[in-house]
């Protein structure tokens, strides 16, 4: 039981970075970006690659750098090319399967044997041998919430927020929303990737389909989070992700333990309760309504 | 300040629902003329905004803004000088951030503020914003912190009017900014309009269809119809002009009367 909740507890906070940067683009940005799958893999893939090659603190870095540069692809179609922006996603999200195959030589799956991560870093500087990548992760999360959340109240982070709220309102208030979606959707997509780094150097290697449904169960974990903690602030859309990622991480450890439904039905599961929970106010709607049908029904039939 | 030199636009060119919706207008706007326009339906007065705001760009002509040649400006550049109000009280504030985010934004305005992307709202600032929301008489200065989605319209569009002259621009657009407001609302956003105006002789230009605002506030008084200006009152001529009077030189000038179902008469 300690292992298990150790382990929902890391992975938890490793892949809380995904809802983080779907919170961005999805709820702050209101834009549904489907380069996350794809920039998750392509953030493992370079972050791998460059442990390998025995960078693994820049291996990080770099899969942030080239997350960026897939979120920037993204927002170039939408924003001066006129792809429709979740066309544009799926556009760049297939690109990215040839360019991440690149990033790991040109094979499907790279893996580690005794070269250095991040966490094997951490351990050989003596931090408590079994808490070691609990730390990170957690760490690396928490400092990427802090940051996002701090940016999001600077001038040109309420710009991006306003571009997602009132796009009428933000090109009369002399913002470029054309700026603006290419600096969240960079960013947001830096946070994937660096997702994806992260967990690839914890678990030694990258594979070409790792990344496969990411965005459905990053939603997951956005909507579990917000379902918990509740929606308002910047702050509170962080403590939600990350609440949302390990809740999540839990119940998968556990339908793992126990078997209750096979572990290969989790992603059916998953999107189920993902396209539920983004109908429910539609569904609400729709029992209101036959609610109200039913009981002038009753009225006017006597 | 703003001078179109016979711009033109049309909608749709070569289709059957080809409208020319601007017909070779030209206008000159001195600094600190406050002009009504009054016109029938879809005779291009919202048209006319959006082409000075830059919403599209015109087929032909030019516009100049304080001398300076904004016709080929994209709109969120010309945004930094021009003010814009909409009819709709919810087109002018982000819903989901606080009245003072909204300010903040609107203060991106100004010179200091325009590239400093990562500074964030000072004490100053934020004191400077409260000032402003205590000129509105509507209470909002202590409510700084709420979402701008929990006010009524009128506070809203109050707001918006706020942001869109705090730093006083070069030009000031309404646009039936309050025709979705109760009378009483509509009556005092038009008084803070007119106080703001004044007070930084900011040049401004205000559809309304109400005739009796379109001769009470302002200098000048345009009609348009079909796309082009058909009347431009103003100076002794405009004094003492009742609303029958303007209906009479509309249709004179028009060659019909003046068609429009919303119209005001009182």
């Amino acid at each position: 039981m300690f292992y298990i909740t150790q382990t929902a507890l890391e992975l938890g906070f490793m892949y809380a970075l995904v809802p983080m940067a779907l919170f961005l683009s999805y709820r702050v940005l209101d834009i549904a970006d489907l380069t996350t799958d794809g920039a998750f893999v392509l953030g493992a893939a370079v972050s791998v690659t460059m442990a390998a090659s025995g960078h693994p603190v820049l291996g990080l870095l770099a899969a942030m750098a080239a997350g960026a540069c897939a979120g920037f692809v993204t927002a170039l179609w939408q924003t001066r090319l006129g792809v429709p922006s979740i066309l544009a996603g799926i556009i760049t999200n297939t690109g990215l399967y040839t360019v991440n195959l690149m990033a790991m030589g040109w094979t499907s799956n790279a893996s580690l044997l005794k070269q250095a991560t991040v966490f094997t870093r951490l351990r050989d500087m003596g931090v408590s041998r079994n808490w070691h990548e609990l730390i990170l992760a957690a760490g690396i999360t928490i400092l990427m919430g802090a940051l996002l959340c701090a940016f999001l109240g600077t001038r040109l982070g309420l710009s991006i927020r306003a571009t997602g709220d009132n796009r009428d309102m933000v090109r009369a208030s002399s913002i470029n929303p054309t700026f603006t979606i290419s600096v969240g959707l960079c960013i947001a997509n830096a946070l994937t990737a660096l997702s994806g780094a992260v967990v690839g150097q914890a678990q030694k290697s990258a594979d070409i389909n790792a990344g496969t449904g990411i965005v459905v169960i990053g939603l997951a974990c956005l909507i579990i989070g917000e379902t918990i903690v509740g929606r308002g602030s910047m702050l509170r859309g962080m403590v939600a992700v990350i609440v949302g990622s390990i809740v999540y991480r839990f119940i998968y450890a556990i339908v793992l333990y126990t078997k209750v439904v096979p572990i290969d039905c989790l992603k059916l599961v998953t999107a189920l309760v993902v396209a539920l929970a983004i109908a429910m106010p539609t569904l609400r709607q729709w029992v209101a309504f036959q609610q109200r049908k039913l009981a002038a029904r009753e009225k006017g039939g006597t | 300040m703003l001078e179109l030199r016979n711009i033109s636009k049309t909608f749709n060119p070569g289709t059957v629902n080809e409208k020319k919706a601007i017909a070779g207008i030209s206008l000159h706007l001195e600094k600190g003329d406050f002009v009504t326009i009054v016109g029938s339906n879809g005779a291009g007065k919202s048209t006319l905004f959006n082409a000075v705001a830059g919403s599209f760009y015109v087929d032909e002509g030019t516009i100049l803004l304080a001398g300076e040649d904004i016709t080929f400006q994209p709109e969120h550049r010309r945004s930094r000088v021009i003010g814009r109000l909409f009819q709709d009280p919810m087109r002018g504030t982000a819903p989901h951030m606080t009245i003072e985010e909204n300010l903040a934004l609107a203060y991106l305005r100004t010179a200091k503020n325009q590239h400093a992307f990562f500074s964030r709202t000072t004490r100053a600032e934020k004191q400077f914003f409260r000032d402003q929301l205590a000129l509105l008489g509507m209470g909002l200065e202590d409510r700084l912190r709420q979402p701008v989605g929990l006010l009524s319209g009128g506070q809203r569009q109050a707001l918006t009017l706020l942001m869109a002259t705090m730093v006083p621009p070069k030009l000031l657009l309404l646009d039936e900014h309050t025709a979705a407001l109760d009378p009483a609302t509509a009556e005092k956003v038009l008084s803070l309009t007119r106080s703001i105006v004044s007070q930084h002789h900011i040049t401004t230009m205000m559809v309304t269809h109400n005739m009796q605002n379109a001769l009470d506030l302002g200098n000048r008084t345009l009609m348009m119809d079909d796309g082009s200006i058909v009347l431009d009152i103003r100076g002794a001529e405009r004094q003492g002009l009742t609303v029958s009077d303007l209906l009479e030189r509309f249709r004179s000038g028009a060659g019909k009367a003046l068609d429009n179902d919303r119209i005001l008469l009182s």
